[in-house]
């Protein structure tokens, strides 16, 4: 039990003046998203069920192999942004923090492992 | 994590049964929740039994029969009867809406009557909106100037004036607020539909300077931010308002002051 005004509590520590860029970077990223999905369907669909040798020939050429890179950075990144909502929604105190950072590592080790696996069969 | 149970004291019990009216053949089967703070029981669903025959047309109608006539320790809020004070705001049939404005015939079957969702109860039907009215408050709702003031009138156009119709017509019975989910997880930083529609409001009401102000105050990921535009405010407003598309609108001119 505090003792505070109602307009206290409900103006609470202000605004943070932050939040727009998040907005932002969401739609940006639903754009890019909504641009790259088909072509990557397009690129990466003949591949399924192929050789090792093969898929590795593949990616050598710069085409699918930049789909893909943009695709994997494009779609974790969203993810980052997109479960940060969700954590923002649902998890209240100290477990928001420790999520926020555990789903920010995460997408950031995903997107890099992708990116290390399209390096490794393009170059 | 949010609360996805009741707590232990705000579980429903079975509640009393009333007789039924002498004589009455058109009956109408009404549950309702009901809380006493002060008898330190569980909320329960009191069943009654309404005359149709003899009771007016609407929900409210009948919440005061059942006052009248057979309950009168019921307690709800109501006073203009006609939609515009917003008093009587409660779930009806699964709907936040106003009970002076919302036909019987609109509900099939028993009509199951709870207070507006998520927020505290002070009595029976009756949530207690002091913090709603405080947020409200925080988002100065009034015109903000800084030139001086015109010796008749602050001018606007007729097109202007327009911008307002969708906007000034928000009753603050909280139907909107109280249906929102991230309102209920967040509430206590999150402003909710309706204290953004009235931002709204004033921030596009052309005679207004404080744009940049009222802006500034709002971004925030909680304040304005948690909004989905999942619309449940716009569906359930009964006075037919959009406030998912004020908060749209708010969203769309911080991005064009950023980018």
């Amino acid at each position: 039990m505090a003792y505070m005004t109602d307009r206290k509590r409900a103006e609470g520590m202000g605004s943070a003046k932050e939040g727009t860029h998040h907005h932002w970077w969401m739609m940006v990223s639903s754009a890019g998203l909504a641009v790259l999905t088909p072509f990557f369907l397009f690129t990466f669909a003949p591949m399924l069920g192929k050789p090792h040798t093969d898929v590795v020939a593949y990616f050598d050429q710069p085409f699918p192999a930049i789909i893909a890179a943009l695709m994997i950075v494009a779609t974790f990144l969203h993810f980052k942004n997109g479960v940060q909502a969700l954590i923002e929604d649902y998890v209240h105190g100290t477990a928001r923090k420790v999520t926020l950072i555990a789903t920010t590592c995460l997408s950031y080790a995903a997107a890099a492992t992708g990116l290390f696996a399209i390096a490794r069969m393009a170059l | 994590m949010v609360q996805l149970t009741l707590p232990k004291n705000s579980r429903m019990t079975a509640g009393k049964t009333w007789p039924k009216p002498e004589g009455a053949t058109n009956l109408r089967k009404v549950q309702i929740y009901r809380w006493n703070p002060d008898d330190g029981k569980n909320p329960q669903l009191d069943t009654y039994f309404v005359d149709m025959d003899t009771c007016g047309p609407m929900i409210l109608d009948a919440l005061i029969k059942i006052k009248n006539e057979i309950d009168p320790t019921l307690t709800f809020r109501r006073s203009c009867r006609e939609g515009i004070c917003g008093s009587c705001a409660m779930n009806i049939d699964g709907i936040n809406t106003l009970a002076c404005i919302y036909g019987l015939d609109e509900v099939k079957g028993d009509i199951k009557i709870y207070p507006l969702p998520h927020m505290p109860v002070v009595k029976d039907l009756i949530p207690d909106l002091t913090h709603f009215y405080a947020q409200h408050a925080s988002i100065m709702p009034w015109l903000e100037t800084k030139t001086n003031r015109p010796a008749k009138e602050w001018k606007q156009s007729i097109e202007d004036r327009k911008k307002l119709d969708g906007l000034y017509e928000c009753v603050m019975c909280a139907s909107c607020s109280t249906s929102c989910p991230s309102y209920w997880w967040n509430g206590d930083r999150y402003l909710g539909p309706a204290a953004l529609l009235h931002a709204y409001r004033w921030i596009i009401d052309s005679r207004d300077e404080a744009t940049g102000e009222r802006l500034d105050d709002l971004e925030d990921p909680f304040k304005l931010y948690r909004c989905h535009t999942i619309m449940n405010c716009a569906k359930t407003c009964p006075k037919g308002l959009n406030p998912a598309e004020a908060i749209s609108n708010i969203k769309q001119m911080m991005v064009e002051r950023t980018v």
